[in-house]
């Protein structure tokens, strides 16, 4: 494997991540936000328990992506960076207020209501415009003016492309956070707030589906060069479509003696996560070699050799470093009893 | 304005913002281990309830440097993308480092937060050391690339190519350790005083003798000592720095300075302002030779003045103000801290007076000005270049264009969030006043 195929395999890995974890991040905000009024079932108690130690660390993940691009690909920096300006503003505003009145309606008694739907409808801005850097990475929508590169906004929020990403963003979105609360209510014992979210996750489930599909056929029309690459990983697509058979049919597995609702969640949440992790690992091989289409790639855009192998060394080395730290904070949050079933 | 300038007021506006934030994200952490640290040591159970009210603070303030740093990481990208390809071939490091320091810092601190009722003392303290350690590490690893900027090294430009790259000389670059000191000490030192001003005015406000007069009297004489000590380490670092300045910067220390003559026995000028048409200093206090004596420890060390340097490449003179009140104000709270330190101890008196209080009142907002000053006067002062010598600020600016918008749209974010932090804490701590908590650990007990 070159250089360069491993640093955009560690990028692609970055993305994957974040954009999992942020999906579920960004749901939870709005599901807590949805259940407020029901104190009866605990919805929101789940959502912020879940929401309350992680949201911080899934943030990290944004910078993480940034900066691996920057460090492994400067060359795609200046073109990303001109062309985003706009929008990756729009991300940083929502991002601020939305991560600030998260915290505010934590320590804010009488007001918590208000401060939470600023939190949670801002949040769900964030996945549509941010999975919009995917069409403009496709061509088309940046035109060079007096020699500088410029983006075509309104060409991009009106076609097709930008229209089906942005929908499969905020599915999946309700999607994967209403999958991993009804798993995380399974774990607390909280059978109403597992009702709620299972019902939640089934509904959004063929959604996010069919916006997938929507997505690409986009693709067709408009970047014919990428549907056409896709095409030749029609086997992980087909196995991709299969893992999402599994895992949304597992909501309806018989859930065990105590269980007085069927599903077996965790197998749910396991299976659509390797739906995306098939889909997309389809979807960052298509796109090879390019960064952005046609003009930078891989190669065009690559670091120093050096300065590449530093970071890689780095990479391992703090990732070694800190796995213990991941580990025992699974473990505080994820798996604990008394932190996921406490009153 | 052109759009050189909008962006850097842009970019100068969320770097001063994120950096109050982030220096108490820094400092208060410190604050917050010593008091975990004495409670278990002297087993007063008031310093557990400073650690958890601090705590408290500081999540609400992590909740503005967090998304205000993310904003500073990615407008770097957005607004400089030529000195970010710059800093992408040859220093990349510092940049990937931080964010495993700052996970470190996330982590542990909801560990720290949300399981403090699971963990035990030991763990308490281990989890605040990881945060202490990890909200340090971001703070100098940010700082690295800072200082790679005023000494760039590792790397050659020619015709607009990078070449003869070596990141790891890169990262050591000249002025990294003294660079990253001076931010760590002083993010310390602001820290402490910060609570030195809320526990300096809550005591002011509280019945001698009462239980929350002694809570407030040991949460101020604990800052003050760990705000003396900070300041002092700060001053020493200053000396250093200064000295490196005249070493590999010495426009900017002349401009530092309004020294336009280069010259032996070089005068220190305290105060006043520089006057371009005169080329001097107006209304300073001249101590002749000191300037000398503190760049090369002698008084006939030939110090650079502004004169040697052509004038498009002259720092703005206004950053001799800037570099005074740093200066300055640092040395006020070094002088505030030893006093306090005496008028307890060896004059163990049990009260300060008024005025001594009102002082001790202003040293958290003092300490926040002299790190604003200090962060101006460290990024205007290495104009007009982004790289010293290297990159100039104005070929690596975005071609993008529609930055007074965005300009306006962040000012307004900035300000509401600084509202609202404000509003929210007092809200809190309001509706948890100091005398319930106390109540709640003698009824424990």
């Amino acid at each position: 494997m070159s250089n360069e195929l491993i640093a955009i395999a560690m990028l692609w890995m970055f993305v994957f991540v974040y954009s999992v974890a942020a999906s579920i991040d960004f749901g939870t905000g709005f599901w807590s936000m949805i259940y407020m009024n029901r104190r009866q079932n605990r919805a929101t108690n789940i959502a912020n328990r879940y929401l309350s130690p992680s949201w911080e660390v899934t943030n990290v993940f944004v910078v993480l992506i940034v900066v691996g691009l920057m460090s492994f690909f400067p060359g795609a920096t200046f073109t990303l960076g001109t062309v985003l300006l706009i929008p990756g503003s729009l991300i940083l505003l929502l991002l601020a207020i939305r991560s600030a009145f998260l915290v505010y309606s934590h320590s804010m008694e009488g007001y918590e209501r208000q401060l939470a739907i600023i939190s949670g409808i801002s949040g769900l801005f964030i996945p549509a415009l941010l999975i919009l850097v995917l069409p403009v990475t496709q061509g088309g929508f940046i035109q060079v003016i007096n020699g500088h590169e410029e983006l075509l906004l309104g060409k991009l929020l009106t076609s097709a492309s930008g229209i089906s990403y942005m929908a499969f963003a905020i599915s999946s979105t309700f999607f994967l956070s209403s999958l991993l609360l009804s798993d995380y209510s399974r774990v607390a014992g909280e059978m109403e707030a597992y009702r709620l979210y299972r019902r939640d996750a089934i509904l959004n489930g063929p959604l996010s589906f069919f916006t997938a599909l929507a997505l690409v056929t986009s693709m067709k029309s408009e970047a014919l060069w990428l549907y056409e690459n896709l095409l030749h990983h029609f086997w992980l697509l087909i196995a991709s479509a299969v893992a999402f058979f599994i895992g949304y049919t597992a909501l309806w597995w018989p859930g065990g003696k105590r269980a007085s609702l069927p599903g077996q969640p965790r197998v749910a949440v396991l299976g659509i996560v390797v739906q995306y992790l098939l889909a997309s690992y389809a979807y960052g091989k298509a796109h090879l070699p390019y960064i952005v289409y046609p003009h930078v790639t891989i190669e065009s855009a690559f670091t120093h050799p050096d300065t590449f192998r530093a970071l890689f060394v780095s990479y391992i080395v703090c990732f070694a470093i800190l796995t213990p730290g991941f580990l025992y904070f699974w473990r505080m949050f994820m798996k604990d009893k008394r932190y996921v079933k406490q009153p | 304005m052109d759009d050189l300038q909008l962006a850097r007021a842009l970019f100068g506006t969320t770097m001063g913002f994120h950096i109050i934030f982030a220096t108490l994200g820094v400092g208060l952490p410190l604050m917050i281990l010593t008091a975990e640290v004495l409670r278990q040591w002297k087993k007063d159970k008031d310093y557990g309830i400073m650690a958890q009210r601090w705590t408290k603070g500081f999540a609400v303030l992590l909740g503005v440097a967090i998304p205000s740093g993310t904003i500073a990481g990615v407008q770097l990208s957005l607004l400089w993308p030529g000195f970010m390809e710059v800093v992408g071939k040859v220093v990349a490091l510092p940049f990937q480092i931080e964010i495993f320091a700052f996970l470190l810092e996330a982590l542990f601190m909801s560990i720290y937060v949300y399981a403090a009722d699971r963990l035990s003392a030991s763990m308490r303290i281990l989890s605040m050391i990881f945060v202490v350690i990890g909200a340090a590490a971001s703070a100098i690893l940010i700082t690295n690339v800072h200082a790679f900027q005023g000494t760039p090294a590792g790397f050659r430009m020619e015709n607009g190519e990078v070449i003869d790259v070596d990141p790891w000389v890169g990262f050591f670059n000249p002025s990294f350790f003294v660079s990253a000191g001076h931010v760590t000490l002083s993010a310390y030192m602001t820290g402490a005083f910060t609570i030195a001003s809320i526990a300096a005015f809550k005591l002011l406000k509280s019945n001698r003798g009462s239980k929350e007069f002694l809570f407030h009297r040991k949460a101020l004489m604990m800052a003050l000592t760990v705000g003396g000590l900070f300041s002092l380490g700060t001053a020493l670092n200053g000396h250093d720095s200064a000295q490196m300045l005249h070493k590999y910067q010495p426009e900017k220390l002349a401009a530092a300075e309004g020294l336009f003559e280069t010259q032996p026995y070089a005068p220190l000028a305290i105060g006043g302002y520089t006057d371009e048409a005169t080329r001097s200093v107006k209304y300073a206090i001249e101590i002749p030779g000191l300037l000398s004596f503190l760049a090369g420890n002698r008084f006939d060390e030939v110090v650079a003045g502004l004169n040697d340097f052509p004038r498009e490449y002259w720092p703005p003179l206004y950053v001799h103000i800037l570099f005074n009140a740093m200066v300055g104000i640092g040395g006020l709270l070094l002088a505030l801290s030893i006093i306090g330190f005496v008028w307890r101890h060896l004059l163990r008196r049990e009260t300060f007076p008024r005025w001594l209080m009102w002082l001790f009142i202003v040293t958290g907002p003092l300490a926040m000005i002299g790190i604003e000053c200090g962060w101006i006067f460290a990024c205007t002062g290495r104009q007009p270049w982004v790289l010293y010598r290297t990159l100039l600020t104005a070929d690596s600016v975005t071609q993008a264009g529609n930055i007074g918008f965005l300009f306006v749209l962040f000012v307004g974010i900035y300000i509401l969030l600084g509202l609202a932090t404000v509003f929210v804490l007092r809200h809190y701590f309001k509706r948890h006043p100091l005398v319930k908590d106390l109540e709640k650990v003698s009824l424990g007990s």
